[in-house]
């Protein structure tokens, strides 16, 4: 398998001295759903911005399906799609317009572009809105208008800056749904993005880069083992006035009423259904919490600025 | 990028560049006809009749080639310099720089654009004027050569100011402070000859005065500089900006981080 972006010892200092990026190493397979995560001013978006010529890098070697942007830069760009992090189209053309054009600076024919962007348009629920100028879109729609955009050449490796920020949760999952059937059909797919639970529902292979550097780089498999402690939610038939003191689980009340038990990793559940059935407690339904990842987050980014604080100490 | 799709990228630019300035006319090629239709009316008819010939011709008929050299420059600068700025602000911008258009396409897409804007301009002005005067034409290659060119170079001057722009005020600056009073002392009104020999000395440092005394020449068959050295020096100063304009994009001068 080869690989759609290969990133090498990537640095980035910006004018005024701040070093954005320290040497940063990535690989994303072909074909693969590739997460990066970071907070914010991590790097992501820098990362990102060189590989899309956004921004200048200061040091490193950049591929794109084998093509390097110092020395192939108009193949590398064929290859890519891009979604940017903040609307960046012309707000008065058309939505139909502004895929033709976009197709038209890769060399697209406007009759073939035309068919792209309709394509396209219907796909992401925007056909009826083809006539109306961007900025008569609603929010969620100018996300939908980018991703379109982005895909109207047809590229093999497609980018996105936090796509789905500010969307209802409906749209989000409409917009999973679109990007899953996109990889399926065989487009790599790189997204960065704050919401965990949507690297965890989507993506493979999970990179998190805190201060410039990666700091993991993974599977979300293996990140997910990595995990000694799962929550559980439980709904209960008695509404309880406080959490139970459990002799081997620590529980505690949600905002919503609901029973949340940490329970270790390799514990039976029986042990946990045994306490709650001791105390009087009657569970009616039960789910994980969908929190693991960003547990997992916070403590490789803490572990890693840790790390930085002894190493400059 | 192949030669078919470099060609279709650069229609695409020029296309939309169009389908903007006459999206939005009334903004783009309404006024400079309102605004040289009064100077026609109250220059030409009304004071040029009290003021007599010029260099034998009638006041009206002397800065007819002036005032449409006027709106070709003002036009074709005004045009790149907001189109260009505006998709910095708006960072449309990005949809070119992510996209394998190479630079020198870019540039002469714009470049494009704004001569499209500026002759047009140019075009309807001149329409107007034969309301007023009969316009001759001395030397039809001379006119286009000279119109073509300062076109071309206006745009490029609005390219290299839309690039150092940072904001709004920007790009008003060198229109107003620079552009419009070297044109209306480059000789679009009077002829230099008319000035002290200092002010004369002084006029032959203002390069506008070489465009507008080579298209009036083109019409006229009238100058007060030699019309060859006019449009040489245009084309170095042509070569000159779209060197530096290539460098700004390579370098990514207020576009990339």
């Amino acid at each position: 398998m080869n690989d759609a972006l290969r990133i090498r010892n990537l640095n980035k200092t910006y004018e005024g001295g701040f070093q954005a990026l320290k040497g940063i190493d990535l690989t994303v397979q072909s074909g693969d759903f590739f997460a990066l995560l970071g907070p914010n001013g991590a790097g992501k978006s820098t990362t990102l911005g060189i590989v899309c010529s956004l921004v200048n890098k200061t040091g490193g070697t950049v591929e794109v399906f084998g093509h390097s942007i110092d020395t192939d830069l108009a193949r590398a760009k064929m290859n890519l799609g891009v979604v940017p992090q903040e609307m960046n189209f012309n707000q008065f053309e058309k939505v139909f317009d502004i895929l033709v054009t976009q197709a038209g600076y890769y060399g697209i024919p406007t009759k073939k572009a035309a068919e792209s962007a309709e394509r396209y348009l219907r796909q992401l629920g925007l056909w009826d809105k083809r006539n109306s100028p961007a900025r008569m879109l609603s929010g969620g729609m100018k996300r939908r208008l980018m991703i379109a955009r982005a895909l109207v050449h047809e590229p093999r490796l497609l980018i996105l800056d936090e796509p789905t920020a500010g969307v209802d949760i409906e749209l989000r999952r409409s917009m999973w749904t679109f990007l899953e059937e996109m990889n399926r059909r065989g487009t790599t797919i790189i997204l960065t993005t704050h919401y965990l639970e949507e690297a965890e529902a989507l993506c493979r292979h999970i990179a998190i880069i805190d201060e410039g550097r990666i700091v993991k780089n993974t599977s979300k498999r293996d990140l997910l083992r990595q995990l000694s402690m799962e929550t559980f939610v439980l709904d209960v038939a008695e509404p309880l006035g406080e959490a139970p003191a459990l002799a081997d689980f620590d529980t505690r009340l949600n905002g919503e009423g609901q029973l949340e038990a940490d329970v270790q990793r390799g514990h039976p559940l029986n042990a946990l259904f045994r306490e709650l059935s001791d105390a009087g407690i009657e569970v009616t339904s039960m789910r994980t919490k969908s929190n693991r990842l960003e547990e997992l987050f916070l403590k490789l980014v803490e572990e890693g600025s840790g790390d930085q604080q002894e190493a400059s100490a | 990028m192949n030669p078919s799709a470099i060609w279709t990228a650069f229609t695409t630019i020029v296309v939309r560049e169009i389908r903007r300035f006459t999206r939005i006319w009334p903004q783009t090629l309404l006024p400079p006809a309102v605004t040289m239709t009064l100077y026609f009316v109250i220059f030409g008819n009304l004071i040029g009749s009290r003021i007599g010939p010029m260099e034998g011709f009638d006041y009206m008929a002397f800065i007819v080639p002036g005032l449409i050299m006027m709106s070709v420059i003002t036009s074709s600068y005004a045009n790149v310099v907001s189109s260009f700025f505006g998709m910095k602000f708006q960072r449309s911008i990005e949809e070119l720089l992510v996209s394998p258009v190479p630079n020198w396409v870019i540039l002469a897409g714009y470049v494009a654009g704004g001569m499209a804007r500026g002759l047009g301009v140019g075009l309807i002005v001149t329409l107007l004027s034969l309301g007023f005067t009969d316009l001759q034409m001395y030397s039809v290659s001379a006119t286009i050569l000279t119109v073509i060119m300062t076109s071309m170079l206006f745009s490029l001057g609005g390219f290299i100011n839309a690039m150092l722009a940072t904001k709004f005020d920007d790009i008003s600056i060198v229109p107003t402070f620079v552009l419009t009073p070297l044109t209306y002392l480059g000789g679009v009104f009077y002829s230099i000859q008319m000035l002290p020999e200092f002010w004369q000395g002084v006029s032959m440092i203002n390069p506008i005065l070489y465009m507008v005394n080579a298209f009036r020449h083109g019409i006229l068959g009238v100058s007060d500089v030699n019309v060859w050295v006019s449009l040489a020096m245009v084309a170095v100063f042509i070569v000159i900006l779209s060197t530096v304009s290539l460098r700004m994009l390579s370098r990514g001068r207020g576009i990339r981080h």
